[in-house]
C-alpha cells in the first residue's frame, strides 16, 4: 500500500463533507460537515509531513485543530442566538438580509 | 513492503502490512460513516457518525507517527468539539430534523452535481500527480528525540509567533462566544404573583396539565389520557415524546369503550373512532 491512499482518503472525507455542507439545511449538521472537511485536510497534512520527513505539516494541522476549536465555541454561539430569536435552527429561515 | 518495524516511530518510511491491514480496515469505515452524516435524519445521529471518523482519524495520526496529534485528535475533537455540539444540539432541541422543502429549487441536485464534480477533480489530480517517483522520508529522523519533542521544538523556535496569536485568538473566541450567548435583561423579572394573574387572565387552563393515561395495561408516561369523550387529550403527554414520535396509540381502550357502551345499548354518538389530534386538554 502506497502512501498515497490516505491521501485520496483525505479527498473523499473533503468531498462528502463539502457535498454535506451544500445538501444538508440543519445549520449543526453544516458545521459539522465544515468539521468534516478541516478533519480531511488535517489528514493530508499528516500524510504530507511523513512524505517530506519534517514535522511541519504536523505543526499546521495542530494549528488548524486549535482554530477548528475556537470556531466551534463562535459557530455554535451564534447558531444558539439564531435559535433563541427565530425558533428554528435551519439555514433556510435566516433570510433577513435577502431583501 | 518491507516487515513491520518494532519502533512504530522508525516505522514511518514504509507502509508495513499491519497499516495496510489497519487502513483497509478503517478507512471505510471512515467513509461510510461520513456519507452516513449526509444521509441520517437526525442532528444526533450525525454527530455520533463524525465522532466515529474522527476517531478512525485519530488511529491514521497514530499510525503515521503522529502519536501527539493522534491524542489531541481524541482529545479536543472527539471529547470537546463533540461533545459541544451535543450540548448544543440539547439546547437547540433533539427534534430538530432537516426540512424536506428546497427553498431554491433544484439546490439539492446541483450541490450533488457541483460536489461529485470536485471529488472527481480533487481525485484526478491525486492520480494524476507521480506518486511513484517520490520517495517516502518518513518521520524516523525528525522523531529521533521523540514526537512530542519534535513538535515542541518547532513549535517554541519557528511557530513561536503563530503560537502566541493562537491564544490571542482562543481568549477572543471565549470572548465572543460570552457575549453571544449572553442574554441581557430589559424588563424586571415577574414576581410569581405577577405570574399566576397573567395566567389567569389569558384563556389558558390555569390549572396543571393532566396526568399521562393510567389503564389496566399500561400506565407508562407515553400513553395519552383518554377525555370523557373517548378522544385523547394531547396535552397530557411530553411535546418531547410527541416530536420523537414515541406517543403509543391508545385505540384499543377506545374500542373496549365503544364496545362496552355498545354492549349497554347505548348509540356511540360521542365516541370518536381513533385518537383525535387537537384537543385542548
Amino acid at each position: 500500500m502506497g502512501v498515497q491512499n490516505y491521501l485520496y482518503l483525505s479527498a473523499i472525507l473533503f468531498t462528502i463533507g463539502a457535498a454535506g455542507v451544500l445538501l444538508r439545511r440543519n445549520a449543526i449538521v453544516v458545521f459539522m460537515c465544515v468539521e468534516l472537511m478541516l478533519n480531511a485536510t488535517n489528514l493530508a497534512f499528516v500524510t504530507f509531513a511523513r512524505i517530506h520527513g519534517n514535522l511541519d505539516g504536523q505543526i499546521i494541522a495542530f494549528f488548524v485543530m486549535v482554530v477548528a476549536a475556537a470556531e466551534v465555541v463562535v459557530g455554535l454561539a451564534i447558531i444558539v442566538t439564531i435559535f433563541r430569536t427565530r425558533r428554528s435552527t435551519s439555514v433556510d429561515d435566516a433570510n433577513l438580509l435577502k431583501y | 513492503m518491507t516487515p513491520a518495524v518494532s519502533d512504530p516511530l522508525l516505522a514511518a518510511a514504509h507502509t508495513s502490512t499491519t497499516e495496510a491491514f489497519g487502513f483497509w480496515v478503517l478507512a471505510p469505515i471512515a467513509v461510510l460513516a461520513a456519507l452516513g452524516m449526509l444521509f441520517v435524519r437526525k442532528a444526533v445521529h450525525s454527530a455520533l457518525l463524525l465522532a466515529t471518523t474522527m476517531i478512525v482519524l485519530a488511529v491514521f495520526y497514530l499510525a503515521q507517527s503522529g502519536p501527539f496529534l493522534g491524542i489531541v485528535q481524541i482529545v479536543v475533537y472527539t471529547g470537546a468539539v463533540m461533545m459541544l455540539f451535543l450540548f448544543v444540539l440539547m439546547l437547540v432541541g433533539v427534534d430538530s430534523s432537516d426540512s424536506l422543502v428546497e427553498t431554491l429549487r433544484g439546490q439539492r441536485l446541483t450541490g450533488l452535481l457541483l460536489a461529485l464534480g470536485f471529488g472527481v477533480l480533487v481525485v484526478g489530480a491525486l492520480g494524476r500527480s507521480a506518486f511513484d517517483d517520490v520517495t517516502v522520508v518518513g518521520l524516523g529522523t525528525a522523531n529521533a528525540d521523540g514526537n512530542v519533542e519534535g513538535i515542541a521544538r518547532l513549535l517554541f523556535t519557528d511557530y513561536v509567533l503563530a503560537f502566541e496569536v493562537t491564544s490571542a485568538l482562543l481568549i477572543t473566541a471565549a470572548l465572543g462566544a460570552m457575549v453571544l450567548a449572553h442574554r441581557e435583561r430589559h424588563t424586571p423579572r415577574k414576581s410569581q404573583r405577577e405570574l399566576s394573574e397573567e395566567r389567569f387572565r389569558s384563556d389558558e387552563h390555569p390549572g396543571p396539565l393532566p396526568p399521562p393515561g393510567v389503564y389496566a395495561r399500561h400506565n407508562a408516561v407515553d400513553f395519552p389520557a383518554l377525555l370523557p369523550d373517548g378522544s385523547t387529550s394531547d396535552l397530557s403527554v411530553s411535546r418531547v415524546l410527541v416530536a420523537r414520535g414515541d406517543v403509543q396509540d391508545v385505540q384499543p381502550a377506545v374500542e373496549t369503550t365503544e364496545q362496552r357502551s355498545i354492549e349497554a345499548g347505548e348509540a356511540p354518538e360521542d365516541v370518536r373512532p381513533g385518537p383525535t389530534q387537537g384537543g385542548r386538554y
